[in-house]
């Protein structure tokens, strides 16, 4: 939250002693508020000053370390206003109420799902782990040992102090959160994530859950995460909107902690709700988001969503430059090239696919600009063109030697003929959609 | 201390717009809140599901529920009354694929005809999509729309190039809704809307369509816009961008290599349908999330849990 000069200067000596270097201290302040100074210029700051103005300075939203992964410090709400910075994690849920057969399952599906997708690894980071009531403190342990085994980050949800100190101690480093925190238990809780372990925050509301997080905060706890799941979908989606506005527009810092979203709570058994809800949390305002189970179903589209919308507005998604064989294409099939765009990538290639025919895809380096934009910077022309045929050794390698150019940059064929002799250069379509009944027809 | 939440409602809102006669006919818009945020102000218009169904058979491979759900259709009219029994559905999207000049190329009067048999097969409010070819979809749309004149359609699309036509002859001729078509860009989605409006087509007239894609393909650039276009609408007031929003998400989802690939020949994926299925829900509930007044689904499952979402948000 931006501070204004005159908030600085109230709390400043006013003495004007000029050490900081600035005539006044009211000129010293006004520097501060616009960054261009920090505050310990000032030697006679009083330590009660400096800590009132560290506390206003602070963003507004904490960020919080799950195993290697970061959660929470947005600044804006959408996307467009800035970027947002951390991607939320996908988790799956099990029970210890659940029977074996089904978490083996759930375990076994889910760690299949292990892919990468524009140069990032899509694969489920977390296991949420309940240890109800119902169940002794040695079936939650034997539970969170076999999660502990996949070599994911655990969340460990216990329903009192001994299930999760025996849950704990059972996953060993695995374990990441302790969930179940809420305003009975607070303080056992509290004492066992002490320092290790993130703590998960719970209550029958919001008004509960903030004043849960107060005591905490009181006892010096500020690594804390709140599970805003509440009793219904409606409450949920209430909970995760009310509680980012707070942090973020409403200046509320009890309230800027990244969140939890249990969907498998939200909608049970129910896999095709758990995904929809899963989009709607990647959206707005889940940090963990947890289903079932992941099959490669619900995987791909929410991996895709999510790699889609964490992307920084101001810079443009690239995929890896190379040769990309589609359909089963090989040296004597006819080539085509465009741009390193990830959208172009995944629009072309979809149809390429689509038309079946074996096609080599040339992706050169357009610094991830669209055909037009990079032809246009000089990015994507014959020149670079010939430049990727002599990095990627293309002309000894494929022999087939027809080479398909975007409908779009039909102008540089000539000076592409000219510059690899030994190819036929064919105009393409100009739009991705035209190219199955181009390619079907193309002799 | 507890907390207080705090009710966020602007002051201005989004258009209302009907599209159907009769006790069927449904509005859409009317919010004063954030997409979806029913706890700031109960919804006037809850957001709407609608089926899509084409003038060409779906691909049933690999899709054994759909498949079954259209089981013992023969013509275009059962396929249509099929649909609009869909769990949820609350409008049908008649798409006339098979108009296209290179595809079946079917003429203006035999999709006219297409067109009267949907009409007589359900009561739900209809949207018409064309072929995508700008000349075809022109006099189609002017065909139908004298046809169907008594059920006030949406057509979809009217866009920069044939905004002209499809607005004097649907919207201003016979009072009918035309989706004005923009390519995920605010600035253009508002210019034809101000066009339009200027040719004299009435803004409750409209309704928008600001483009769309499937999760993963480039999906970012839908949010944004959806957000931005809200945010003006909204926290502005600008009447130019207060149309309400339908997004054909079908059209999109069903031709990703998530919902096209064999179990064959990506054995790790698993059931085709299953993928396809999670694909279009995945993306009508982001695009919901973002702003979208009405989604157009496929599969009977889709349609079934986005309704419900819907109904549970409500």
């Amino acid at each position: 939250m931006a501070l204004k000069g005159l908030d600085i200067f109230k709390l400043s000596p006013k003495t004007n002693c000029k050490e900081c270097g600035c005539p006044t201290c009211m000129a010293f302040s006004m520097k501060v508020a616009q960054g261009a100074l920090s505050l310990d210029k000032c030697p006679h700051m009083s330590a009660e000053a400096l800590s009132k103005l560290s506390a206003a300075t602070e963003p507004p939203m904490k960020t919080i370390s799950v195993g290697e992964h970061k959660l929470g410090g947005e600044t804006v709400m959408l996307r467009h206003e800035k970027t947002l910075v951390n991607r939320n994690l996908y988790g799956i849920f099990l029970c210890a109420n659940m029977d074996d057969a089904e978490i083996d399952k759930r375990i076994a599906e889910s760690m299949a799902v292990d892919y990468e997708r524009i140069g990032e690894r899509m694969f489920v980071e977390v296991i949420y782990v309940n240890a109800p009531a119902e169940q002794s403190p040695e079936r939650c342990a034997a539970l969170a040992k076999k999660a502990a085994e996949t070599g994911r980050d655990l969340v460990i949800e216990a329903a009192d102090a001994d299930r999760a100190k025996a849950a704990l101690e059972a996953s060993g480093d695995a374990a990441k959160v302790l969930a179940g925190a809420n305003a009975a238990n607070w303080e056992a809780f509290n004492a066992l994530a002490a320092g290790k372990l993130v703590l998960g925050v719970k209550g029958a509301d919001l008004s509960e859950i903030h004043d849960t997080v107060e005591k905490l905060e009181g006892a010096g706890n500020k690594n804390l995460i709140l599970d805003v799941t509440g009793a219904s979908i409606k409450e949920a989606f209430s909970n995760a909107m009310q509680v980012r506005r707070a942090a973020l527009k409403g200046g509320d810092r009890t309230f800027g902690y990244p969140s939890i979203v249990n969907t498998a709570r939200l909608a049970r058994g129910d896999s095709h709700m758990q995904a929809a809800l899963a989009s709607m949390f990647t959206l707005r305002y889940g940090s963990i988001v947890v289903l079932d189970s992941m099959s490669y179903a619900e995987a791909l589209p929410l991996y895709g969503l999510r790699q889609n919308i964490f992307t920084d507005p101001q810079k443009p998604m690239k995929v890896e430059p190379g040769v990309y064989p589609l359909n089963g294409a090989d040296e004597n099939s006819i080539c085509c090239v465009t741009v390193d765009f990830a959208l172009t990538y995944f629009v072309v290639s979809g149809e390429l696919e689509r038309s079946g025919v074996p096609i080599n895809m040339f992706i050169t380096d357009a610094g991830g600009y669209s055909v037009l934009t990079s032809w246009a910077a000089g990015k994507f022309s014959a020149g670079t063109i010939e430049k990727f045929f002599k990095d990627f050794d293309i002309d000894a390698k494929y022999k087939n030697k027809v080479l398909i150019l975007p409908g779009k940059v039909a102008v540089l064929k000539g000076e592409l003929e000219a510059r690899l002799p030994n190819w036929r250069i064919v105009v393409g379509t100009t739009e991705a959609i035209q190219l199955v009944r181009f390619l079907r027809e193309f002799k | 201390m507890g907390f207080t939440a705090k009710a966020q409602v602007y002051n201005a809102a989004i258009q209302e717009t009907v599209l159907g006669v009769g006790d069927k006919a449904l509005t859409l818009g009317g919010a004063r809140t954030q997409p979806l945020c029913s706890f700031d102000e109960t919804w006037k218009n809850a957001p709407a599901v609608g089926v899509e169904v084409s003038d060409i058979p779906f691909e049933t491979e690999g899709f054994p529920v759909l498949a079954e759900y259209y089981a013992g259709c023969e013509s275009f009219g059962d396929r249509v009354k099929r649909a609009s029994e869909m769990e949820g559905a609350k409008f049908v999207c008649l798409h006339f694929e098979g108009a296209d000049p290179g595809g079946e190329n079917k003429s203006v009067e035999d999709i006219v005809a297409l067109a009267k048999e949907a009409a007589a097969a359900t009561d739900l409010p209809l949207v018409i999509t064309g072929c995508k070819n700008v000349e075809k979809d022109q006099a189609i749309f002017t065909a139908v729309s004298d046809a169907l004149s008594d059920r006030n359609p949406l057509f979809m699309s009217a866009r920069e190039e044939d905004y002209k036509t499809i607005g004097a002859a649907c919207a201003m001729a016979n009072g009918h809704k035309v989706g004005a078509e923009s390519a995920v860009d605010i600035n253009l989605a508002k210019q034809l809307n101000v066009l339009m409006t200027q040719l004299g087509v009435a803004p409750t007239s409209i309704v928008m369509n600001l483009g769309s894609a499937a999760a993963g393909y480039g999906f970012e650039y839908v949010a944004s816009t959806m957000d931005r276009v809200k945010a003006a609408a909204l926290e502005q007031n600008d009447t130019m961008l207060q149309m309400p929003v339908i997004t054909p998400v079908a059209l999109e989802t069903w031709s990703v290599k998530e919902s096209i690939m064999s179990q064959a020949e990506m054995p790790e994926w698993g059931d085709k349908e299953e993928r396809a299925v999670d694909m279009e829900v995945v993306t009508a509930s982001a695009c919901l999330t973002s702003g979208s007044d009405a989604v157009i689904l496929r599969h009977p499952t889709s349609v079934k849990t986005i309704a419900a979402m819907l109904a549970a948000l409500a």
